[in-house]
């Protein structure tokens, strides 16, 4: 398919879908949204460019391959669980810290947002795995 | 309320029996989709309907309201999630039957030939 | 906290293969190592269950009624331990049976796909969380019954993935019902509130449910149609490796539930069970003598034994229970071994029918010996565990006094000698067919010392079949006294 209207939106929208993934996965710590949908959605944006470019393009301009995305996935959302084990709670305890305390930046960051991005990254190779083996030929 | 879902309900599992029914392999696919969802809605039914009510409370300020369970929606969450894997791989499996065989009829899947 | 590694072994594992999936040599030997660490593992969980009882973990520091719970009793310990020992001889068979495209597409880090969800669904304490391991271990198996995606391979696959998502379908529909009923999934909880249960007949629907999905994934009568269609299409390394976990799951599940949740209405459970039970075993080995394709023989034969192990399941006493469990123990080892065996006449002679088969026991008598020790031992000749087993459970008959499926048992035993011969006098025993020539194939070295291992390994269980038998007691205690299990989990 060769639109050129749809190439043009496709380029510009994909940097543009990708941090509103990322917002979306950062957001889903206390209020709607998370790991699994910021992952569909940068899945969303690669496949909106591969139905403009074709497959073979998209993948050239990924600097890795769908399944090694999925495994390191995996890998992630695994190893959220071992600081848990490191401060001597049960596998998978969710550990909190907050930085900057008092102050107006306060952060609160967790285990379960890096078990999020592992599930983030995990969906979106997933999808594009899935999406690129139907849409090639 | 109860009685429309309850309808719905109903209504998605007579299709996706329909759907499963056809001769056509694709229409199984679709057949499988609506039985998922089917599913997902009996889950969010059976978890029990209350309106009104938040799922989650911040500090206990609130406790009189009262709260609406959060489980069934998380239950429905990862049904959905795996039904997706699931429809994905099925999709893929019955493209690729198509690609082989050239056709989508369910014929072509008794053995002998 | 051992016990969270049967499932975060696998998913480390799975992780490294999938990088690594383009280095052939890497894989193999990397798979074989992991599977041996998984057994070891395992083997550490069964033997400290063993001595301390049940053993409970909660991850995620969320106490029992409300968080996922793990749980290890001496039965679920057992079956991991055999699926992972079952696992390593597939990794030892495979590198010399299933072809370099199919090994580098993705098959070992699959097999530890299946393990994780194998490894999850026997030892959660979770109802959904069953569900969401039983999806883990079917999504792997899915891939791996269309890995390589001949014609064949395709039309048994969209069979198998078709109806082992309808029994999901039940499955969650039944853990909905459950949940709105009774508003815990932790299925030791719920097992403490239905013994004190007045709240009306939708438990026995949600019940019957399970129970249905349970049969369609364990292949029992009448929803057993899918696995001889499905079971046959992949290399056969996928098939024995599918054999000895898959439906052996779906059995363990059912015992669980039965032990859990079933026992307080068993009038009518256990004349139900039985009833199916006997269809089973008689429906499948009829089935089977009927069949000319080694692996179709050899599948039906599965169904034909999981109505064994439900057997021992209605019968419903300490002695019946321990003698299906220590038939499902001999059940994965045998069943595995006869496919493998079946691979090797394979490698030998180009072809799984017994049509174009024979003069096999002349022309190599090693491989009619492999394939003649599990065989036996199906059939259930002494001194083979499959022996032990079928005497366990008719004894475990006997004293609960059911003659008539006792009677069923027997007259399938004959039966299966009588399948398991015809094997043996069509691809051993009998002339080489003259109008087809029968290719002259050779063996690779990995898959006979993988079968001559696993027939070592049956030798063994029937060996020491008094110490397994001595560990089957125990876990048939646990599962006759639901209280042990429920007072692990919720830590009273």
């Amino acid at each position: 398919m060769e639109s050129i209207i749809l190439q043009i939106a496709a380029r510009h929208m994909r940097p543009l879908l990708v941090v509103l993934s990322l917002i979306v996965l950062y957001r889903g710590h206390n209020e709607p949204g998370g790991g699994f949908i910021g992952g569909l959605m940068f899945g969303a944006a690669y496949i909106l460019y591969a139905m403009a470019f074709g497959v073979e393009k998209t993948q050239k301009s990924l600097f890795f391959n769908p399944i090694n995305l999925t495994a390191l996935g995996l890998l992630v959302a695994l190893l959220s669980g071992i600081p848990a084990l490191l401060l001597g709670n049960s596998f998978m305890t969710g550990e909190w810290y907050t930085f900057f305390a008092q102050t107006a930046f306060e952060l609160k960051l967790g285990t379960p947002l890096i078990f999020d991005v592992g599930v983030y990254f995990a969906v979106a190779g997933m999808l594009m795995l899935v999406m690129f083996s139907i849409m090639e030929e | 309320m109860l009685f429309l879902l309850a309808i719905l309900i109903g209504v998605l599992y007579g299709a996706a029996v329909y759907l499963l029914l056809r001769r056509n392999i694709f229409k199984l696919i679709l057949g499988l989709i609506f039985l998922g969802h089917a599913t997902n809605m009996l889950l969010f039914v059976a978890g029990g309907l209350t309106s009104g009510r938040p799922a989650f409370l911040r500090g206990l300020q609130d406790e009189t309201i009262g709260m609406s369970d959060p489980l069934p929606q998380a239950l429905i969450l990862t049904a959905i999630v795996i039904g997706l894997g699931v429809t994905a791989f099925a999709l893929t499996l019955v493209y690729r039957f198509y690609k082989v065989t050239k056709t989508v009829d369910f014929d072509e899947l008794s053995e002998n030939e | 906290m051992i016990l969270v590694l049967p499932i975060i072994l696998p998913l480390l594992f799975m992780v490294v293969l999938i990088f690594t999936r383009r280095w052939l040599f890497f894989q193999q030997a990397f798979s074989l190592l992991a599977s041996i660490v998984l057994t070891f593992v395992s083997a550490l969980i069964l033997a400290d269950v063993y001595q301390n009882g049940i053993m409970a973990v909660q991850p995620g520091s969320w106490e029992a009624p409300f968080g996922i719970t793990l749980v290890a009793d001496t039965f679920s310990a057992l079956m991991m331990t055999t699926t992972s020992f079952v696992a390593i001889i597939v990794m030892i068979f495979s590198p010399g049976f299933i072809d370099k495209e199919r090994q580098t597409a993705g098959y070992y880090p699959l097999v530890f796909g299946l393990l994780m969800g194998v490894n999850g669904a026997l030892i959660t304490g979770d109802l959904f969380n069953l569900y969401v391991w039983y999806e883990v271990m079917l999504t792997s198996s899915f891939v791996l019954i269309a890995l390589g995606g001949s014609a064949e391979q395709l039309r048994g696959s969209i069979k198998y993935v078709t109806i082992n998502f309808i029994a999901s379908i039940f499955f969650v529909s039944a853990i909905g019902i459950l949940y709105g009923q009774t508003g815990t999934l932790n299925m030791a909880d719920l097992a403490a509130k239905m013994r004190t249960w007045e709240g009306g007949s939708y438990i026995n629907s949600a019940l019957m449910l399970f129970f249905i999905a349970f049969s369609v994934k364990s292949a029992l009568v009448p929803f057993f149609f899918w696995l001889p269609a499905s079971y046959h299409t992949p290399p056969i390394a996928i098939t024995a490796l599918f054999a000895g976990t898959l439906t052996k799951v779906g059995v363990y599940t059912m015992f669980r539930f039965y032990s859990l949740f079933v026992v307080f209405d068993q009038q009518f459970w256990q004349i139900f069970i039985l009833t199916l039970a006997g269809l089973t075993m008689f429906i499948g080995v009829l089935m089977a003598a009927s069949q000319f394709d080694i692996r179709k023989i050899l599948s039906f034969h599965i169904i034909s034994q999981v109505g064994y192990m439900v057997m021992g399941l209605g019968i419903f006493t300490v002695s019946g229970i321990a003698g299906a469990i220590y038939f499902t123990i001999h059940n994965m080892l045998s069943k595995t071994n006869t496919f493998l065996a079946g691979g090797l006449v394979y490698q030998r002679s180009g072809s799984y029918d017994l049509k174009y088969l024979g003069g096999l026991y002349k022309a190599s008598p090693f491989l009619a010996l492999l394939f003649f020790i599990p065989a036996m031992s199906l059939a259930g000749i002494p001194p083979l565990p499959g022996f032990f087993g079928k005497f366990f459970l008719i004894k475990g008959g006997f004293e609960a006094q059911q003659y008539f499926i006792t009677a069923v048992a027997i007259l399938t035993g004959l039966f299966t000698l009588f399948s398991m011969v015809k094997i043996w006098n069509e691809a051993y025993w009998k002339k080489e067919p003259e109008d087809v020539k029968v290719k002259n194939g050779k063996v690779h070295p990995s898959t006979f010392v993988a079968t001559a291992l696993l027939a070592l390994a049956v030798i063994l269980l029937g060996v020491f079949a008094g110490p397994v038998m001595e560990i089957s007691m125990n876990a048939g205690e646990q599962i006759v006294n639901p209280e042990m299990y429920i007072n692990a989990v919720l830590g009273r």
